[in-house]
């Protein structure tokens, strides 16, 4: 399946663009459920899209489920719920395990000494990240075997007529927002099931729901310390990419201290800055990105993709 | 700020040459922005012929008129303080002529802070960083303010009340209410427009709905006046929640004010317990007294009887509450013996002080860190 991972498309929208050069024939299918109540809002989008596009509605079609079947309204939101709680409790470990990495970057100890130490803090980061993403997993797995999301009338229903969409649009576009609703929705109704080999074409939030892992990030919120969290597995259409919409905004990128441990925590995945222009491909095999598109380093350094592949 | 000189400054240098000629001091001007900060020793200057120029400030502890130094044979004065890193610090100059004082703002000072008495000259401690959420930004969409008048029968007439509604309005979301004490105050001064309109682009805080409401009588309204708490309780809640799309329950809403206004908004909380969930306190004039009568004046009589019933009888009335204090101000005292008080009581509290004064700066300043603990908005989860 092809994918395309796409910067923030408000101030420098380059999704027409992107569009025009895959040279897709007939209309394509959007996802726009990260906007939660605004979903609907994409008289902007449509128009990146030459107007050949048709909205799965996904969030609206979740809301009349949960409506009608109180059952899994009850045990979606209970299941939330739980997520909640084990991501509270992930980030008290969380803390305790970044703040010794960024102590130990930053210690005056003789490299000899501090390099060993601090190399079994990025393991212990990425022991407690590969922990926490396993319950999150287990705790899906556990809603899927006990309550059968596909096999219910109303999402069943529901899903056949997407898979009557889906057989006619030529690719699928998934736009940003809230990133656990709009890959919750995606999960719900089994769209990566649907889309056979139809490319992608997904920015921001859903750059981060179609990659392996999803990571919640923002080196200066107004409270806490501001650690990026492993939130869950992504649908994983795209492997071993991290993707950082809005870094510039959202990160220290100046920081080589920083930048090396999340570099290091979510090897062999490239953290992969994608701010306004940025697009990088997934042909099934290799990556590839234009000019312009940078990556992580372990060095604390950003670098330049290599345009042939990365 | 304290009047202790620091050594090795630039103006010791000009000073000590001993009879500085007018181009030196034109040199000096004009080589430095002023007042002049060198790590803690900040410089203020005065150019001009007078009989004594002193700085008037409005720091707590310190003299509130300091006297200026001529340096010799020039018409310079100057005055050296010692001025805290990160503070920030609104002042003026008394310029003192034939007897008679005049004051001004700093000449060669550009920053002014505004209020309801005027504006004054702003210095700022090595560090201070004036918020990057405080100016517009020409890629956050704005949100719009719409005035009404409210008919109190509570308060027995009517009342101006700014409503904003955050960019992206729409009828079929459930928001959270703030209500604002001292609202058109708030928008004149601390800039609030803008900052809510920033807060909700960064994802700091939720999408929300403001009610900006104006006093009458300001001091007697908002010392603790059971007409007051009912008019927001009784009167304009209840009807914002029948026009509006709002979440009506006690965790979304919220009431804040600064000075009076904090103690408006806690004595409406202590009034109607659990009807707010939030309260934001800013510099909050919490007078109280352990024993014998308050030195503060008959304004604050009915403020000392309600904190001090408050002090003896602490119980919850809401959920979260943020305070915030400069630390130059009188009432820092005041606000810091508050915090345990009601922490005491089970809510959760949130303590803040900045070295700052008893203005709509500081209130501004402090907004983002406030607003974002008792709204934490989707900034984790979010990314468009």
């Amino acid at each position: 399946m092809k994918v395309v991972l796409l910067g923030p498309q408000r101030h420098d929208p380059n999704l027409g663009a992107t569009v025009r050069s895959l040279e897709f024939q007939g209309r394509v299918a959007t996802v726009t459920a990260g906007w939660q109540e605004r979903e609907a809002d994409d008289a902007e989008l449509c128009e990146h899209l030459g107007h050949r596009c048709v909205n799965l509605e996904l969030y609206r079609r979740a809301s009349d489920v949960f409506r009608r079947d109180p059952e899994l309204d009850a045990a979606h939101q209970a299941r939330q719920e739980r997520l909640h709680r084990m991501q509270d409790l992930y980030t008290i470990r969380l803390n305790h395990a970044a703040d010794a990495c960024h102590a130990l970057a930053s210690s005056d100890a003789p490299d000899t000494l501090k390099l060993q130490e601090l190399a079994g803090a990025v393991e212990a980061l990425r022991t407690l990240d590969r922990e926490h993403l396993g319950h999150v997993a287990e705790v899906h797995a556990e809603f899927v075997v006990r309550f059968r999301p596909l096999e219910r009338e109303g999402v069943a229903s529901m899903r056949g007529e997407l898979a009557a969409i889906l057989r006619d649009v030529s690719a699928l576009v998934v736009a940003g927002g809230h990133v656990a609703v709009l890959l919750n929705r995606l999960r719900l109704f089994g769209i990566v099931e649907l889309l056979g080999d139809r490319p992608v074409i997904a920015w921001s939030a859903g750059a981060m729901a179609v990659s392996e892992r999803v990571v919640l990030f923002h080196d200066d919120p107004p409270h806490g310390p501001g650690h990026p969290e492993a939130l869950e597995n992504g649908l994983g259409l795209i492997p071993r990419v991290v993707p950082l919409p809005h870094a510039r905004y959202r990160l220290h990128l100046d920081d080589p201290g920083r930048v090396s441990l999340m570099a290091r925590r979510f090897a062999p995945a490239a953290c992969v800055p994608m701010d306004g222009g940025a697009r990088l491909d997934w042909n099934g095999a290799a990556l590839w990105a234009p000019p312009g598109n940078y990556l992580m380093e372990e060095s604390g350094a950003i670098r330049e993709l290599a345009e042939a592949s990365a | 700020m304290s009047g202790t000189a620091t050594v090795g400054l630039a103006i010791h240098d000009l000073a000590t040459r001993g009879g500085a000629r007018p181009e030196a001091v034109d040199a000096f001007l004009s080589a430095h922005r002023f007042p002049l900060v060198e790590g803690s020793g900040c410089t203020f200057v005065f150019r001009g012929q007078a009989d004594g120029v002193n700085l008037k400030h409005w720091v707590f502890g310190l003299p509130a008129s300091q006297a200026f130094h001529r340096v010799n044979g020039t018409d310079l004065w100057y005055l050296v303080v010692e001025l805290p890193p990160r503070s920030r610090v609104e002042y003026k100059f008394e310029v003192v002529r034939g007897g008679n004082g005049t004051w001004i703002e700093d000449p060669l000072n550009d920053q002014h802070a505004h209020d309801p008495f005027g504006s004054n000259s702003v210095v700022h401690g090595a560090g201070y960083e004036e918020p990057d959420w405080i100016r517009p930004n020409p890629t956050t969409r704005p949100g719009s303010l719409r005035s009404m008048v409210f008919r109190s029968p509570a308060l027995g007439g009517d009342r101006q009340v700014t409503l904003y509604l955050p960019a992206r309005y729409r009828t079929t979301r459930r928001y959270p209410l703030l209500v604002v004490h001292d609202g058109s105050d708030y928008l004149r001064f601390s800039s609030m427009q803008t900052v809510l309109d920033n807060l909700i682009h960064r994802l700091d805080i939720p999408e929300i709905i403001v009610a900006l409401t104006d006093p009458g009588d300001r001091l007697a309204e908002y010392a603790n006046l059971e007409a007051h708490s009912r008019f927001l309780v009784e009167e304009l809640v209840p009807q914002l929640e029948k026009e509006l799309p709002l979440a009506a329950t006690p965790d979304s809403r919220c009431l804040m004010g600064a000075s009076f206004g904090a103690v408006a908004t806690l004595s409406t909380a202590v009034r109607r317990p659990g009807y707010f969930g939030r309260l934001m306190l800013q510099s909050g004039s919490f007078a109280f007294t352990d024993i014998g009568p308050s030195r503060r004046g008959p304004v604050f009589e009915p403020v000392v009887e309600f904190v001090n019933e408050f002090r003896a009888r602490p119980r919850k009335v809401a959920d979260q509450v943020f305070v915030s204090c400069g630390t130059y101000e009188s009432l820092i005292y005041e606000n810091r013996s508050l915090v345990p008080v009601l922490q005491s009581t089970g809510m959760e509290v949130r303590f803040v002080e900045a070295r700052d004064g008893h203005n709509w700066e500081n209130w501004r300043d402090r907004m983002r860190e406030g607003l974002s603990w008792l709204f934490p908005g989707p900034l984790r989860m979010v990314y468009e």
